[in-house]
Parts: structure tokens; sequence; C-alpha cells
């Protein structure tokens, strides 16, 4: 049943830009959003919450626009490199930043992505300062293509990526590796004892959700056309955060649930208001306060009570 | 050298002040609700905001401009009195015992909240009004000129800090307050009335993030967006200093202070980088910061 909901979701998504256009943007953004919350969500399954995944998103953007720069031209190519990009930098990161815990931790990623964001906005000769850098269009398979026919292939494209990286998330939280994040949450002592190594966990699932996050830039940078330092500000890793939450810690499908319902909010509250963030924060409060399983646990609490 | 160090050195004092205000009124609430409040830089650009709109009003009517100082500090009072015990017992006091991630979030959602209502309220222009700063004039050292409202911070720094540590260790309330910090369940058993404690406690981080605010406001003016900035700056300042150190705050801001003038001299353009890199360097070596410890949070 939920693989029925889950692919005419996905259906209604797909077709939703041929009804209404300018969706086609709104929803593109809101899948590589959902992405990097995705990623933000699977170190929230261990208890470690991240002020600073927009360094990710960030970093694999900046990749696509060096390499763009450096001559690489092919879509897939600008993909795979940048988010191979954004595990680098994740490993590099997560080798010492697994080590702490709690508040510890997320004032730790905080300082870390304001350097990040700090040298980006300062450099201007490498980065070009807050003016950003242009991410031209790539050609997709050799086909050099417009700027309409691309956005379309990028935007199914990231919806076919949705599918794809979601399944193997979803495996990846259902193995073995996946259930120790939770067990790192519990009780990590015991977890020691069992003979896992909890650093190795934690670095894994740190690795992961940089690559997550990157993907989400990457394909963010390709959508807007530039990159700018604020892609790394604080206030953008705590809307992913605020993602993930809205979302709820359900699973995978709660993260890109959570992004759409923030993009598609956000969309219908600047055609009414210019302050929709007032309306964004008074709905987080809500749902944190009324709704602690996220907007997902609307739809799997029913599921949860069958069982 | 010298000569062009030590105007170096008195801006960083003088911006490590402003910071200061910040960072300890967050220390401070953290280590008595045991909450991060990440809207506290919201208060710091909403006292500015009032203080800049009572200055221009002293300032339109041809009212003495000496006025001003007291709007400065009357400001800071009013947004504390309206909004201490608002937040406090309207959302903070909800997030008691939640996890990290809820108040982190929770407050979060009330910094989105501000940020907007300072735009609908104040509008996105900037404002400036340097009444104060031009009434105190400037002083020469050693053919320096300087700036006597930038000494003026310095001292007011000074004073918040002599004046806490005051108040905590050697007043009825101090007392109470160090109570319900050591233990708040036991402060509670022997009769301490500990939600008058928190909204006063929170008052008055409000009250110190709304003074530097106003204080800051004929330095540098205010626009949108100052918030997240101050917000982000005194958070590692704490944090370096460790959260719930007073002291330590204030060692804190002196040290990004001084880092920032070592890098404006060594690598101008990375004096924003500074901060952080300082926060970086301090937290991996002691994550709980400079005066921190691991188990207690002492005030």
């Amino acid at each position: 049943m939920p693989t029925i909901i889950a692919a005419a979701a996905v259906l209604v998504l797909a077709l939703l830009p041929v009804a209404a256009p300018w969706l086609q943007f709104v929803l593109t953004l809101a899948i590589a959003k959902g992405f990097a919350a995705l990623g933000v969500a699977v170190l929230l399954r261990a208890g470690l919450i991240s002020i600073g995944h927009a360094m990710f998103f960030a970093a694999s953007a900046y990749a696509v626009a060096f390499l763009a720069r450096a001559g690489v031209n092919d879509l897939g190519l600008l993909l795979i490199l940048s988010v191979l990009g954004g595990g680098l930098v994740g490993a590099a990161a997560g080798s010492f930043l697994v080590r702490y815990r709690a508040i510890f931790f997320a004032m730790l990623n905080l300082a870390v992505s304001m350097v990040f964001y700090a040298l980006c906005a300062k450099l201007y000769g490498v980065t070009g300062g807050t003016d950003g850098m242009p991410v031209p269009v790539p050609a997709v398979f050799g086909i050099v293509l417009g700027e309409p026919a691309f956005k379309s292939v990028l935007f199914y494209l990231s919806l076919g990526l949705m599918v794809l990286v979601g399944l193997a998330v979803q495996r990846y939280l259902n193995s073995p590796l996946g259930h120790a994040l939770s067990a790192v949450h519990t009780n990590e002592i015991r977890l020691e004892y069992l003979g896992i190594p909890v650093w190795a966990v934690l670095l894994i699932a740190y690795v992961v959700s940089a690559a997550l996050a990157g993907l989400g830039g990457a394909i963010a940078g390709l959508a807007i056309g530039r990159v700018v330092p604020d892609f790394a500000f604080w206030t953008a890793s705590g809307h992913l955060v605020l993602i993930a939450v809205l979302g709820g810690i359900g699973g995978v499908p709660g993260a890109f649930i959570g992004a759409l319902f923030l993009e598609l909010l956000h969309s219908a509250a600047v055609t009414v208001t210019d302050s929709w963030n007032l309306i964004v924060g008074m709905t987080l409060i809500i749902v944190i306060m009324f709704m602690p399983q996220g907007v997902y646990g609307l739809f799997a609490r029913k599921e949860a009570t069958s069982l | 050298m010298l000569n062009a160090v030590i105007p170096l050195l008195l801006d960083s004092l003088a911006s490590a002040a402003l910071i200061f205000f910040a960072a300890v009124g967050l220390t401070l609430v953290f280590s008595v609700l045991r909450v991060l409040n990440v809207a506290h830089g919201s208060l710091y650009s909403i006292g500015g905001y009032v203080a800049a709109s009572i200055c221009l009003f002293i300032a339109s009517r041809q009212f003495n401009p000496y006025w001003s100082f007291l709007a400065l500090l009357f400001s800071a009072v009013c947004v504390a009195a309206i909004f201490g015990p608002l937040i406090e017992r309207g959302l903070i006091r909800w997030t008691y015992g939640k996890s990290e991630a809820v108040q982190i979030l929770i407050t979060f959602g009330l910094f989105l909240i501000l940020e907007d209502l300072q735009r609908v309220v104040f509008g996105v222009q900037s404002f400036y009004e340097d009444a104060p700063m031009r009434l105190l004039g400037t002083t020469s050292i050693g053919g320096v000129v300087y700036l006597n409202y930038q000494i003026l911070l310095i001292a007011m720094a000074l004073l918040v800090v002599i004046g806490l540590r005051l108040l905590i260790s050697h007043t009825r309330l101090g007392r109470l307050i160090t109570a319900v910090v050591a233990d708040r369940e036991m402060a509670q058993s022997i009769g301490i009335d500990t939600n008058r404690i928190f909204i006063l406690a929170f008052s008055l981080g409000v009250f110190l993030a709304a003074l530097g605010g106003a204080l800051a406001t004929p330095t540098s003016g205010i626009a949108p967006g100052l918030g997240a900035d101050t917000m982000v700056l005194a958070f590692a300042v704490a944090a370096i200093g460790g959260l719930g150190q007073i002291e330590g705050a204030a060692l804190a801001s002196l040290i990004v202070g001084l880092a920032r003038v070592l890098a404006i001299y060594l690598a101008p353009s990375l004096d924003a980088v500074a901060p952080y890199a300082a926060m970086l360097v301090v937290l991996l070596i002691r994550p709980y910061g400079l005066f921190g410890s691991v188990t207690a949070r002492r005030i």
C-alpha cells in the first residue's frame, strides 16, 4: 500500500509542471532541499543535530561552478564529481566532528560552516565574494540544450534521483549499519561493548549525509544558475533542520514531504505577504508543540496503529 | 607600528564590548534556563531599532539631545520588560526538559518570527542616528583621534561584568539564581519560586542584548540581517568562553576582538573569518569552552 501511494505521489509530481509550468522551478528546488534535509535526518537518527549542513550544500554547488569554469560541461559528470566533492568535504569534517555529541556537535558544525561561509564571502578573487559564481547550462550527454529544455531535464532527473537515492537511503537505514544509528542514540556504550565501532558508524553516516546535502546543493546550483555564499549561512542550515523536523524523522519520504510542504507554503505565502518567515516560524513552532512526529507523522500514524 | 596598533586595539575593544553585551545575555539565559536561545540576536536588533526610533524622535522634536543617552537605556528596559516575560512565559517555558534539538528549533522558529516582525514594523531601510556619538566628541591621544563614545562602550561593558558578578555573588536574588542553577528541583523544594527566577533571568538576558543593540546603533546603524549576524557572533563568543560563564564571555569577546585585529593586520580580507576560526580552534580542544566544565554549569 505505501508503495502505491509513493508511486502515485511521484506521478503527480511528474505531471504537475505540465499543468502549471511555473511550479517546475519550485519543485526542483524543493527536491534539492529535500536531499539536504534527508542528510540532516540521517544524522538526527543518531540524535546528532547539525546546524551546519548548508556547508555541504554550498560546497557542492561551488564545486559545480568551479568545474564548469574549468571546462567540465556534462551534466552527469558535474553531478557525480560535485557529489564526490561534497562527500570528501564531509569525510574531512566528519573525521573530527563525529567525536562530539549533543550541543557540542551542533556548535562545532555551526563553527565549521561559518568559517566556510566567511571564506566564500571574503575570498573575492577565488569565489567572487558575495556576488557569487555563475553556473552555466551544461550539455546533457553531449546534447546542448536551451535553458528551458535543460531546466525540464534537470527537474525530471531530480525526480528520478529522488526515487533511486531515496530507495538506496531507505535500504541503508534498514541495514544493520542504519539501525546502529538509533542504537547510538539509545545507548552508545552498549554498542561499543557489542564490538561495533561507534566512530565508524557515525563517520559513514556523516559522509552519507554530506553527500546527500551535496547532491541537493548541486541540483540547486544548476537550477538557480548562480551560487552565493548565503547558501552556507547558518540560517540556511537552520532551514534544513527545520525541513527534516517538519517531515518528521519517520523515514525517507518525510524529508521530501517536508521540503515540498515548505516550498509550496513559501510560494503560497509570497503571493499574500512579504513576511513569509513569520508564517514558517509559526508553523514550525506549532508542528513541534503539537505534532512531534512531524507532518509525515499525520500520514504514518494510521499505519502504526493498524500494526 | 604602535601608533597604528592602538587605534585598532581600541576599535576591537569597542566592537568586543558590543558583542559582549549580546554574548553575556545568551550565556546567562543558558546557564539559568538551560535553553540556547537562537532568537537572542533578534532581541539585540530590536533593541537597536527601538533606540534608533526614539533617538530620531528626540532629534525631530529638537529636544535636548542629551536625552538620547537616557533613551538608549530606556529602550533596552522597555524591550526587556515587554519581550522578556512574554517570550519566557509564552514559549520558552514549554521547552524546559525537552531535548536540545527541540529547544534550538523552537527558538529558531521564534527567530524567524521576530526577524519578519522587525521588517513589518520598522521597514527594510537602514536606521542611522549618531547624535549620542557626536555629542561626546573626540579625544586625541598621542596624535591619534579617538571617539569618546567607543571609550564609553568599553566602560559600559566593564560595568556590566562587575555589576553581574556583584549581582550573582552578593545579592539575595543572585543567591537564588545560583541555587536554581545548581539544582533546580532542590531549589524548588525549599520554596524558591523558580518560575519567577526564570522570568527575571530571561528578561535580564533580553535587557543585555537590547542594550547591546541600542548602544551599537550610534556607531554602525542598523539594518535587516543584523540579528542573524549578531546571533552567530554572540554564540561564537559564548561558546569560546564556555556556555554559562560570565567572565568567560568577557574574556572570549576580548579574544575575538584581538583575533580580528590580528586578521586585519595580517590578512585584511579574512577579518570576518577570525571569530569563527577562533571558535573552531577553541571548541576542538575544549568543546565546553575555555571556562566551562563538562558536568557542572556554574554561573
